[in-house]
């Protein structure tokens, strides 16, 4: 466990570098971290040896802003060189704003939401085809749930029985610019998805404790689709950005960098100029 | 040999295929019994088909997918794109009913702007057959190429015999002086009926079947534009189908050529049965001769069998 929470924090500091010179979406990728080091530093069937093995697990990632998330966790995990990170936003590598393929480990490139629920199920699809037994996840933002694929997907996930899938919801109650029960609400959100067909675990997605007890659950109820609504805090982990509307996307300069490098390790208070950038 | 014998035999020779429809089994409807599991059904979720179909694919699997032309290339436009299109995956497209063989549907079923959309994507193949047996005859090799392909279905039956399909390659029926006549799907039926008339009345005329519109063949096309006219002739806007493609195509040659765009400009068609809606659009092979010469002729226009589908 000490393990899982001294990757989690070198992510964190992986992602707060990333968030000066151009930035990256701070908020949606830390809200995310734990639940993507947990389900690949110890649950997922994915290294880099294994990546061509048509047995091995799948992790799509739609919710495509909390990539940085992604990359600090390939970096830790042995998937990427960490000084590749110092490429971001440069034209020199293809570390940028939402996932791509032409970086190791990455399944299929995101951006457009509510896409990758259905290429999941289609992958999820063929492994029960082929009688296989290797994982899907699939991991959605909470804002991403306006997209009526997302739905779409679920039903059809139902329809074909496919317990091999599990959709993880990063439940970080915001979308891009505002409180998602302030715009679309959502909840009750465990409701919905059971009213489609899903069998849905609901925990705490900052508590690898609970990570484990759901996902260990897996299948959650046989011949449905699994899943795991994991509320989260956006920007969790540095309360002067935490659960902040105007925190979506940020562009620090590298004096704020470094005082946030400090605020995550507890040491003070961060005083932040930068204005956010809305992007979308 | 049909469209779903063709199917179901490739599917039984090569795993890799997987045949999919969001709930539209007319030409398929013999597959579930015979592919299985491998037949997948999703639904009314055309954009779902189009995503799982790229996550079948990532796993090495050929998805054919089946529905509505209309549906299939502007409700799940962007997952075409963005999952299929992007990643070059090999997405085959059935789009079945477009252009006037959705006879009676209205407006929302027309699909008269798919070919500009579908053509517009990176990565994306273009096909339309002029009959089933020109269907029939290009679809293996469009199966078997790596990428993404939107194919016009036609299924009905002319008693013409086509030459073999090459992806890229026009079939040339014809070659005349006076005017070359480019078209491609449903059309072509009425074509042949135009070119027996032009001929009778002395016109030296050539016929096209396009049939690959992307790639298109630019060298078939810049052989047309040495005829006097060129008619782009297609159920089908104007804007962005093979006009456009003629257009494109000469202008990037430096070639100009009298061009008499022959389709829909900028309106819905209006719905009947076939045979009402090409008389009433003007596209039979009768009117489509005699506007070419300009005159009424005292032709006489062949029965048009309306389709033998309707959704």
């Amino acid at each position: 466990m000490s393990d899982l929470k001294d990757i989690a924090f070198k992510v964190r500091q992986h992602i707060i570098r990333m968030s000066t010179d151009g930035g990256c979406f701070v908020g949606a990728s830390l809200s995310a971290t734990d639940l993507i080091v947990y389900l690949y530093a110890e649950y997922l069937n994915i290294n880099k040896d294994n990546l061509d093995d048509p047995n091995r697990d799948y992790l799509f990632l739609s919710k495509g802003h909390d990539v940085p998330a992604l990359y600090g966790t390939f970096a830790e995990i042995g998937l990427m060189d960490p000084e590749r990170l110092k490429n971001h936003l440069s034209t020199s590598d293809h570390i940028y704003w939402h996932p791509n393929t032409k970086i190791d480990g990455i399944e299929f490139h995101s951006g457009s939401l509510g896409h990758l629920p259905s290429v999941a199920l289609g992958v999820a699809l063929d492994i029960k085809m082929r009688g296989g037994n290797n994982k899907v996840i699939c991991i959605l933002g909470d804002g991403e749930l306006n997209e009526g694929s997302c739905w779409e997907a679920v039903l059809v996930a139902g329809a074909h029985k496919l317990d091999n899938l599990i959709f993880v919801v990063d439940r970080n109650h915001f979308q891009a610019n505002m409180a998602t029960e302030d715009l679309i609400p959502l909840e009750p959100l465990h409701d919905k998805f059971t009213a489609f067909g899903a069998a849905v675990k609901r925990i705490d997605g900052h508590s690898f404790e609970a990570l484990r007890e759901a996902f260990n659950a897996y299948p959650f109820q046989e011949g449905k689709l699994n899943v795991v609504i994991a509320d989260t805090v956006r920007g969790k982990g540095l309360p002067s950005i935490e659960a902040r509307a105007d925190r979506w996307f940020c562009n620090f300069n590298h004096d704020e960098v470094e005082s946030l490098l400090k605020e995550l390790a507890g040491e003070e208070v961060t005083e932040l100029t930068s204005e956010t950038l809305v992007v979308r | 040999m049909s469209y779903e014998e063709l199917l179901t035999k490739l599917a039984l020779e090569d795993d890799r295929f997987v045949v999919m429809t969001a709930e539209n089994r007319a030409l398929v409807r013999n597959l579930p019994a015979k592919l299985g599991k491998r037949f997948v059904d999703t639904g009314i979720t055309e954009q779902t088909m189009v995503g799982a179909a790229a996550g079948l694919a990532l796993r090495g699997r050929i998805p054919v997918l089946h529905a509505l032309a209309t549906f299939l290339s502007m409700r799940a436009f962007e997952f075409i794109r963005t999952d299929a299109g992007i990643p070059n995956l090999p997405v085959k497209l059935s789009s079945f009913i477009p252009g006037f063989l959705s006879d009676g549907n209205g407006p929302t079923h027309q699909a008269v702007e798919d070919i500009s959309i579908m053509r517009g994507i990176p990565n994306v193949t273009v096909f339309a057959a002029a009959d089933e047996q020109d269907l029939v005859g290009m679809l293996p090799a469009i199966w078997a190429s790596p990428n993404p392909a939107y194919v016009r279905i036609n299924t009905r039956q002319t008693d013409y015999n086509h030459t073999p399909f090459e992806i890229g390659k026009a079939e040339v029926i014809c070659e005349g002086t006076d005017v070359t006549i480019l078209t491609y799907g449903l059309l072509f039926e009425q074509a042949l009926v135009a070119v027996n008339i032009l001929k009778e009345q002395g016109v030296s005329v050539g016929l096209v079947n396009m049939r690959s519109l992307k790639p298109v063949d630019e060298q078939a096309i810049l052989k047309a534009a040495k005829s006097n006219l060129v008619v782009t002739l297609e159920d089908h806007f104007n804007i962005g189908g093979l006009y456009s493609i003629v257009a494109e195509t000469l202008l990037k040659h430096q070639t100009t050529a009298k061009v008499m765009p022959y389709g829909l400009d900028g309106k819905w068609f209006k719905p009947a049965l076939l045979p009402a809606v090409l008389e009433y659009e003007g596209f039979t092979g009768k009117q489509i001769a005699e506007k070419i010469l300009g005159h009424t002729t005292n032709a006489i226009q062949p029965e048009i069998a309306t389709p033998e589908f309707a959704e």
